[in-house]
């Protein structure tokens, strides 16, 4: 069902992964991604695919929940890796039948795009895996705050990041129950043709818009009851603080990029 | 035979991740034709998860449900129609009205039975009548009604599809004293109407030992008691104990119990307490 989605979800844990600070782990994502791109040739992959095991083993977080996760973008990288092996010409040809000509070269780009991919996508999971939407939200405000020079509502934007974040798993879950309601009443949610399960869906779309605006009118309400007025002036109750794990991770970071640069260099 | 029942009825959520819960473990329960059944159980102890098998919304992870000796999930088609014999109304089914008029709403279910137009009606008119719903009110807006009356259409909602038996989660919960014992009364009459079976989810003890013939608690996913009122009752301190409580005189009663006066166990209505205390005072003298 709909609880099943893990794409985005956070699973609590007290891991070092955990425990960086959330404005790091961003940073350490970017360069992630940026060494992901670097990369060149077997030795820039294995070592990237060491750093995200390592990542992954440190955080504990199940491989079972990993491929789980995967499960919704693996379309993308079969049509990626179809087109690569198609459509890339090169000098070696395996195999030859009228028009589909398959050569070495696209198989290794196909590999290697394809093994890209799920790392990017890996990697990011795992910075949603371990960092609350709260904690991400903080540090992606704090480290856009520069832009409130500019006139930027960065604060506004956060809030309303977290608010949304917040409330993905209740609007699945108030699905999930006006789903079953209208189920239990005979609705039909999954045969027929196009126009009938649009149709269909009607009486599920219009109680959760309902409920959904209700409930911004009730949080507007709760949030205004307690005074908030927004970001200025406003002091956190949890100050995110730098340790010197963070710089250890920082230091980490550079490493790999900077080897990634040197075997690209080499090779 | 009885009307409903399920075998080692087993449910678990979300299988496999660190999520993993399990909400029903291996309940074998049966309801026969007619009878008025309460089911009571602390938050999260399964009872929600357990009713929607019996209209086959949720399927078993093990285990099977019959109704009329039929397993339900024994072909597609089977298992919506068992949704229109056994009727389901939700917690705060008030959330899930959508229609443009209350007549719509309540006709929602006649016509995904395929009924046609005249009988769908008739039906949506005699359950507006079961649910208390005045006739100039089908013609509004679920919107523009109130919080119990909306309720009541939802319930009408459900009516509607003549289901042999009926399942309400808390039908009650956030009404005032004189709702309650409106809808309460609204779905006795429904039950004398049609003979049906009703099967009532509640927190609230004075109403279900008022009513129902046979209780089922529920704790941890599992059929921890089973009985009359007045058996399920004197089980004071296991109610208790799952975070439970006996109806306010049975409380009464043991407390008089323990104070010396000789009363019976089973009291759990203040009409029972009341003849016990007359026949105390006239055996004093």
């Amino acid at each position: 069902m709909l609880k099943d989605i893990t794409l985005g979800q956070f699973f609590p844990g007290n891991t070092v992964v955990h425990r960086l600070d959330p404005r790091m782990k961003l940073v350490l994502t970017l360069i992630y991604i940026t060494a992901l791109f670097l990369a060149q040739g077997l030795f820039g992959y294995a070592l990237m695919l060491g750093v995200l095991i390592t990542c992954l083993a440190l955080s504990r977080i199940s491989p079972k929940t990993v491929l789980r996760g995967l499960r919704p973008v693996l379309f993308i990288i079969l049509v990626t890796v179809i087109l690569n092996v198609f459509f890339i010409t090169g000098e070696t040809i395996l195999f030859e039948y009228r028009f589909i000509v398959i050569t070495q070269e696209g198989l290794l780009t196909a590999a290697f795009m394809a093994s890209r991919l799920l790392m990017l996508i890996v990697g990011t999971f795992l910075l949603t895996y371990t960092t609350s939407p709260i904690a991400l939200t903080d540090g992606l405000e704090q480290m856009l705050s520069p832009l409130k020079k500019i006139r930027l509502p960065i604060h506004e934007l956060a809030m309303m990041m977290s608010i949304a974040l917040r409330f993905i798993p209740t609007l699945i879950e108030e699905t999930d129950k006006i789903m079953s309601a209208q189920k239990a009443r005979g609705a039909d949610f999954d045969s027929g043709g196009l126009i009938k399960r649009a149709k269909a869906i009607l009486p599920l779309i219009i109680p959760l818009f309902i409920s959904a605006f209700r409930r911004a009118d009730e949080l507007a309400t709760a949030m205004e009851s307690r005074c908030y007025h927004g970001g200025e002036g406003r002091t956190r109750m949890k100050v995110l603080k730098s340790a010197p794990r963070d710089y250890m991770a920082l230091l980490f970071g550079a490493v790999v990029i900077a080897t990634v640069v040197l075997l690209r260099a080499a090779g | 035979m009885p009307l409903l029942r399920t075998e080692k009825l087993n449910h678990i959520y979300s299988a496999g991740t660190p999520f993993e819960r399990v909400a029903v473990s291996d309940v074998n329960f049966a309801v026969e034709k007619g009878e008025y059944l309460g089911i009571i159980g602390a938050t999260g102890s399964g009872k929600s998860t357990f009713i929607q098998h019996l209209n086959g919304l949720l399927k078993p992870t093990s285990g099977s449900v019959y109704y009329e000796g039929r397993n339900i999930h024994e072909s597609k088609g089977y298992a919506r129609e068992t949704r229109f014999k056994v009727g389901l109304v939700f917690q705060y089914p008030e959330y899930q009205l959508f229609e443009s008029t209350v007549f719509e709403d309540i006709a929602f279910g006649p016509k995904n039975m395929g009924l046609s137009e005249a009988e769908v009606r008739e039906r949506v008119l005699e359950a507006a009548g079961f649910a208390g719903l005045k006739e100039a009110q089908l013609e509004k807006s679920p919107f523009e009604l109130s919080g119990g009356e909306k309720r009541r259409a939802a319930i009408a909602g459900v009516i509607a599809m003549r289901p042999g038996v009926l399942i309400l989660d808390e039908p009650t919960a956030g009404l005032d004293p004189q709702g309650r014992d409106e809808i309460v009364g609204n779905i006795l009459n429904y039950k004398k109407a049609r003979e049906a079976t009703i099967i009532m989810v509640t927190h609230d003890m004075e109403e279900i030992s008022r009513s129902v013939d046979r209780i089922v608690l529920f704790e941890r996913g599992k059929i921890a008691l089973e009985g009359t009122p007045a058996q399920v009752f004197s089980e004071v301190k296991l109610l208790n104990e799952l975070g439970l409580s006996a109806p306010k005189v049975t409380l009464v009663a043991e407390r008089l119990r323990e104070l010396g006066l000789p009363l019976k166990k089973d009291i759990y209505m203040i009409e029972h307490l009341r003849d016990e205390l007359k026949q105390l005072r006239e055996a004093r003298g």
